[in-house]
């Protein structure tokens, strides 16, 4: 299982989160969004590079209410509540939102 | 309130058994289990300090693990007391909760 | 009775020889979905894992000692530290990496997740749980 980007190839686990962290770009992150069937705005990518800067600081994908409590803490809480980021990314602001990011599954969800 | 620790290494390999014995309270249980129970022979390098530490907490080995090492209860230190599977379950269900040394 | 339960993850390993300390830190952060009151102590080795300026770019596995920072965002406050143990293996506080916690009753002010405790408190800290996960 892989998504294609420009005529590469980036393998991906059964759940679409990719295998290799190193291959994420900002044009992968677009082929992934258009398979979860969401379109990549500056809302969202304000999200996704938010998760990428917390993988990078404490190397994990937060669980959605770590994750939620954290964006209100940085982008405050017109942003971090739940009914603006499910409305972003309707089938869970984490899972949803770390795929795209390129990140794993978040620690903490089931 | 008191615990049940239980200890599965060899206190010839690890620092389990004497890190338990460090933080053990009067009135706690330990029992030794798998190669834990090599903490229970007696003429061991150990066997005093054991032998100190039992005037405050209960020293168990489990019976099946000891046999199945080749000893028997008279190999153990005078402290230590074998216990059977049910005489763990019976352990267990006297303290208010089992804390495990690995 | 509350429903709230005392959780004590005991960490007894240092990080990166055996796969324990990722787990349990794993568990830990699973565990906290279920608000309950965790804490996380650090004797024997365990004290390894909170030591600052690991990288583990030489060998090839995930540093995960940065995840410790995270905790504070999961509600876990509270990282004990045994000092015996810390100075067996000639450590001090000063080599343990800096973790905090926001205290929301306090203007959510950062305060230190770490205590360095004596392995008599320890003792009175595992006495103190209702269950202990060893690690």
């Amino acid at each position: 299982m892989a998504y294609e980007v420009n005529g590469t190839t980036v393998e991906h686990d059964e759940e679409g989160y990719i295998t290799n962290l190193s291959e994420w770009t900002p044009e992968l992150a677009e082929v992934i969004a258009k398979a979860e069937d969401i379109e990549m705005d500056d809302e969202r990518w304000e999200v996704v590079n938010f998760l990428r800067e917390y993988y990078d600081e404490y190397q994990i994908a937060p669980a959605v209410r770590v994750l939620i409590k954290a964006v209100k803490k940085t982008m405050g809480p017109e942003k971090g509540n739940n009914k603006y980021m499910y409305e972003l990314f309707p089938y869970g602001p984490a899972k949803q939102a770390c795929k795209i990011a390129g990140l794993p599954k978040p620690t903490g969800c089931v | 309130m008191s615990t049940l620790h239980t200890v599965n290494k060899s206190p010839f390999t690890t620092q389990a058994l004497v890190s338990c014995l460090n933080h053990a309270k009067p009135g706690d249980a330990i029992l030794m289990i798998e190669d834990g129970v090599y903490g229970g022979l007696g003429g061991t390098g150990l066997t005093e300090i054991i032998a100190e530490f039992g005037k405050n907490v209960s020293l168990y080995v489990l019976s099946p693990d000891l046999a199945a090492r080749g000893f028997d209860a008279g190999r153990l230190i005078g402290e230590v007391e074998g216990v059977d599977y049910d005489g763990f379950v019976d352990l267990v269900t006297k303290h208010d909760r089992t804390q495990a040394w690995l | 009775m509350s429903d709230v339960k005392k959780f004590l993850y005991l960490n007894r390993r240092a990080p990166y020889g055996t796969i324990y300390a990722l787990e349990s830190l794993e568990v830990v952060l699973i565990g906290a979905a279920f608000e309950q009151d965790v804490a996380l102590a650090f004797v024997d080795d365990g004290v390894f894992q909170l030591t600052k300026g690991q990288n583990t770019d030489g060998i090839g596995v995930k540093n995960f000692s940065p995840t410790f920072r995270a905790l504070g965002d999961y509600d876990v406050q509270k990282l004990y530290v045994e000092r015996e143990s810390l100075e067996e293996r000639g450590l001090s506080e000063d080599d343990l990496m800096e973790v905090v916690y926001e205290d929301e009753d306090d203007d959510w002010e950062e305060k230190p997740a770490i205590r360095v405790i004596s392995r008599a408190e320890m003792a009175d800290v595992m006495a103190d749980a209702d269950v202990v996960l060893s690690f």
